[in-house]
This record gives C-alpha cells, structure tokens and sequence, in this order.
C-alpha cells in the first residue's frame, strides 16, 4: 500500500567467518516494512548464516545490521529484546518436545512477554486456529506430523507478535505432501503484510508471495530483483547456471 | 494365509525354551541367600546377636546417604551448568573443581571434608561474625556466627559434608552430559523467542536434560549408599561400623560380616529395582 520506502532490516557490508569458511562477505540489502525477500542460492552461500545474523544467532564479524532501529551490533541494544521481535522458523522445528503444542506456544509469551496464562492461552489458540490445527492443542510434538510440527513452530512465533518473520528452509525437512499446508500458512502470513525474510527453494512460494529475490553465492550477493525478472531475465552468468539447474 | 498359524506356534514353541535360558537365574541365588540369612537370624542366637547389634546403624546409613546425595545434587547442578557455561571463570573454577576430586579416592575426599574443608568454613564463618559484630544493627547475627564452635558439628555431619563434596563433582559430570545431549536447535529456538540463557536453561532445557539423566543419578544414588560405608573410618556408628565392633567384641566374623553385606545387599537391590522400573516408566512415556 504504502510505497514510501520504510526500512525495517538494514544490512550494511556484513562480514562472517567461520575459521577459515568465509561465509558472508559483504553483504549489504535493505528490507521494506511489508516486503517478502527470499534468499536463494546454493548450499553453503550464506543464505542461511545472513539470516541467522539478523536475530543474532549468529554474530557478524564486521559491518552492520540494524533491525527496526536497533543495532544488533551495538553494546547497548538488548539482544532478547530484538529477538523477541523477530520470530524465526527453522528447518528442524525446534518445537520444545516436554511440552505440549499449547504450552510451547504459551511459554515465551508468559516469560518474555509476561503475559498472565489465560491472555497466553487465548493467543496460543487463536494462533493455533490461524496455522489451522487448534484441535491439537494438547497434544504433543512426538503425536503431530512434520506439516504440523512446523506449523506449531510458526505459531508459536507468531504468539510474539514479531514485526519481522524469519524463514530457514522451513520446508526442507518435510515430507512432499506436507510442504504444502505450511506454504499456505506462509503465503497467508506475507498476504496479512507480514515482513518477511525467506531462505527456500520453492517456487510455489516464490511465485504467489515474493516481492523481491536475492541470489546468493560463496558469501555474495550475485543479483537481485523482481521474480518477474529474475527469472525471466537474469542478468548474471552465474545465476543463469543455477536456475537452469532448479527450474 | 495358511502359514501363519505355523509360524506364531513354532516361534512360541522357541521362546518357551529361551524364556527358560533368558531367566534370572541369579535372583534365584540371591533370594536363596536371603532366605538362608533371614533363617539363620530368626533361629541362631548368634545371627540374631549380630543383627540387632548392626540394625541400630542402618538408619544412619539412610540419613548420610540421603543428605549427602542431597547436597551433592545440589552442588552437582551448580558445578554441571559452569561446566557447560560459555562464562571463562565460571567454567574454568567448575572444571578445576571435577577434576581435581575426581582425581582424588573418596575416602581422602571424606578424609579432607571432614578435617579440613568444614572446620576451616567455620573458621571462615567465625571470621566473617567478628566482622559483622562491629555493625550495630547485624552485632547479634554476627556473635551467633562467632560462637560456633567445631565440636558442636558432630562427626556424622563432617563425613556427609566430605562425602557430599566427592559426589557432586560426579553429579556435575552426569548434569553436563544430559544438558549436551539435548539438541542444540532448542537452546537456538528458545533463545530466538527473546528468552536469556537462563530462562532457557531453566524452561526448556533442564527439564529434558534432568529426565535423560534419572537412571544415572539413580545410579549414583546406589554408588553412594555403598560408598557411604567409608565414614564408618570418622567412627561414625553407621552399618559398617557397628559391624566392625560387633565383629572386635565377639569374634564372630562370619555372623557380622554376613549380616553386614546381606543389609546392604537387600538395600542396594531394592534401589536398582526401583531405578529400573523408573527407567522403564519413562521410556514408554517417550514412546507415547
């Protein structure tokens, strides 16, 4: 709606080594309130570790990452608190297995956000209905299917009330025939005007929500650019290689 | 369709033989054992001598072990979660601390408890009542602490400080295995939620760790009721003890010694079956 640019996520020439794997470097992109950016590229590019960086799972080695104007290299900035409003879903879900699927929405709202039970619960339940599966709430993360599990796990970010949303390969662990139910989920959330920032390979996902892709390749940004022309008219060698490889 | 029938009834005809070569037969012995003990104390003057001799130690036995194990679960924790602590004094102090006494025999651990550690913690206590005996409004806190006194602290709560101080730096061992066992993506996920390490120590990962690690600890509660026979050095009057008397008073050293091992025996077995059916308890709740 809003075509003024509003900068959420600032990403100023981000460095990251892990011994002697250069992982990011240099990495400079901004994010606008409400855009859907995904990452992608092959493994071992820094998708994953840029968007670790972001809600300092991971910590730069230089540069800067400024998050709703808070620094998350800066000695002041409280880290928790940044985090808590940048939800994250991973790979392996990550749901807390001792819990049940209402409990492990309802924790961090009560202790992060000190939210009495029942306000937790309420929120637990009505984010359970949005993911579509409010009828497991007592279960457990062992009972539920991965599909299930993973929507638990966006629940359960979404619980928070983040401003931003992080996606790590959310798909990659499951099963063909649950990708989908967690897409919709996904493309409802970017829909609702959720800033979202997206490492997948799906183009289903690609195709009905992202407003902008980034390719990425040995720690580099190699290109950006609308879907529209990124995939019809990449400009670099490189990116051509690589989509001619997964389209 | 027709060879399944035949197939259920030979595999029952199998197991039927291996149930007879899969069967305790140790327990047998052992019950035999107790049967013939228990025997011998209800009918043998002697036997029965020896045991009413000894019995009065059992329950100091109990006492020691579960106040030290207490406390050694206790500082276990501390010790374990410095093991695992990103905090460079914190880890260090805790990894100096295992080491040294795991590297020491218990019974100098128990040796060192009961006459260095705890009377030079008194000395410590008395030093700090002087201090707070100058400020007006803590002088009377201050001259309680200054008159304690080491022989108010008797020798049983010596010994189950020192054996307390050996077991923790096991129990520390046993705390940071089970909080490196649990997935590293938990601790990622509750702190990504905006939770402190803490919080997440506390709420996520301590209660899986504490569960993977029951039989373990229930397995040092075992070590430590045998171990506990050691204090009986500090003539603490615990089973070992009593039977090292009855033994230098009578001369009866099959009666004691036999009476000895059979109560600990029959103490040690009923723990490691309880231990078991814990386990097997918690492994049919994982599977559900």
């Amino acid at each position: 709606m809003s075509t003024s640019p509003d900068p959420i996520i600032q990403i100023d020439n981000v460095f990251k080594n892990f011994g002697k794997i250069k992982a990011l470097q240099g990495v400079s992109t901004t994010v606008t309130r409400g855009e859907v950016l995904v990452i992608i590229g092959p493994s071992g590019s820094g998708k994953s570790t840029l968007l670790r960086c972001i809600n300092m799972l991971e910590h730069p080695d230089s540069g800067n990452i400024v998050v709703d104007g808070l620094s998350v290299m800066h000695k002041d900035t409280n880290i928790n608190q940044v985090r808590a409003e940048v939800g994250i879903v991973f790979q392996q879900f990550n749901l807390f297995p001792h819990l049940s699927v209402l409990e492990n929405i309802m924790l961090a709202q009560r202790i992060v956000r000190k939210r009495k039970p029942e306000e937790a619960k309420q929120v637990a339940l009505q984010q359970l209905k949005y993911v579509g599966i409010p009828e497991k709430a007592d279960a457990f993360p062992a009972q539920l299917s991965g599909g299930q599990q993973q929507r638990v796990a966006i629940a359960r970010s979404l619980a928070m009330n983040p401003r931003i949303m992080l996606f790590d390969e959310p798909t990659s662990a499951l099963d063909p025939e649950m990708i989908k139910e967690v897409l919709d989920v996904m493309v409802e959330l970017a829909k609702g005007g959720m800033t979202m920032v997206v490492v997948s390979h799906e183009m289903g996902f690609v195709r009905a929500a992202a407003d902008r892709i980034l390719f990425m390749d040995q720690g580099r940004m190699i290109e950006e650019g609308s879907p529209d022309s990124f995939f019809n008219n990449p400009r670099e060698e490189r990116t051509q290689a690589f989509l001619s490889k997964i389209l | 369709m027709t060879a399944i029938p035949q197939k259920i009834g030979e595999s029952r005809l199998l197991s039927a033989t291996s149930k007879l070569e899969k069967w305790p037969w140790w327990i047998l012995a052992i019950a035999l054992a107790a049967v013939l003990i228990i025997f011998a104390i209800i009918t043998s003057p002697f036997y029965q001598d020896a045991f009413n001799f000894i019995k009065e130690g059992v329950l100091t036995t109990i006492r020691v072990t579960i106040i030290a194990y207490g406390l050694s679960m206790v500082g276990g924790l501390i010790l374990g979660l410095g093991r695992v602590s990103k905090n460079v004094v914190y880890y260090n102090l805790s990894t100096l601390y295992v080491e040294v006494v795991r590297g020491i025999p218990m019974l100098v651990i128990i040796l060192y408890g009961a006459f260095v550690v705890v009377p030079l913690s008194l000395d410590l206590l008395n030093g700090l009542g002087a201090w707070l005996a100058g400020f007006a409004p803590l002088a009377g806190f201050g001259n309680a602490l200054q008159s304690f006194n080491i022989q108010q602290v008797d020798m049983a709560s010596r010994a189950t400080a020192g054996l307390a101080m050996g077991y923790a730096a096991f129990e520390a061992e046993v705390f940071r295995a089970g909080i490196q066992s649990i997935e590293k993506g938990q601790m990622e996920a509750a702190r990504s939620l905006g939770m402190t390490y803490f919080q997440a120590m506390q709420h996520v990962i301590l209660p899986q760790a504490l569960r993977r690690v029951l039989p373990p600890l229930g397995n040092d509660l075992i070590a430590m009721l045998k171990d506990s026979s050691l204090i009986s050095v500090l003539a603490v009057r615990d089973i070992t003890q009593l039977g090292k008397l009855y033994r230098a008073r009578s001369f009866r050293s099959f009666e004691a010694y036999n009476t000895m091992a059979f109560l600990y025996l029959s103490m040690t077995l009923s723990l490691s079956m309880l231990v078991k059916f814990i386990e097997r308890r918690m492994s049919r709740e994982h599977q559900s």
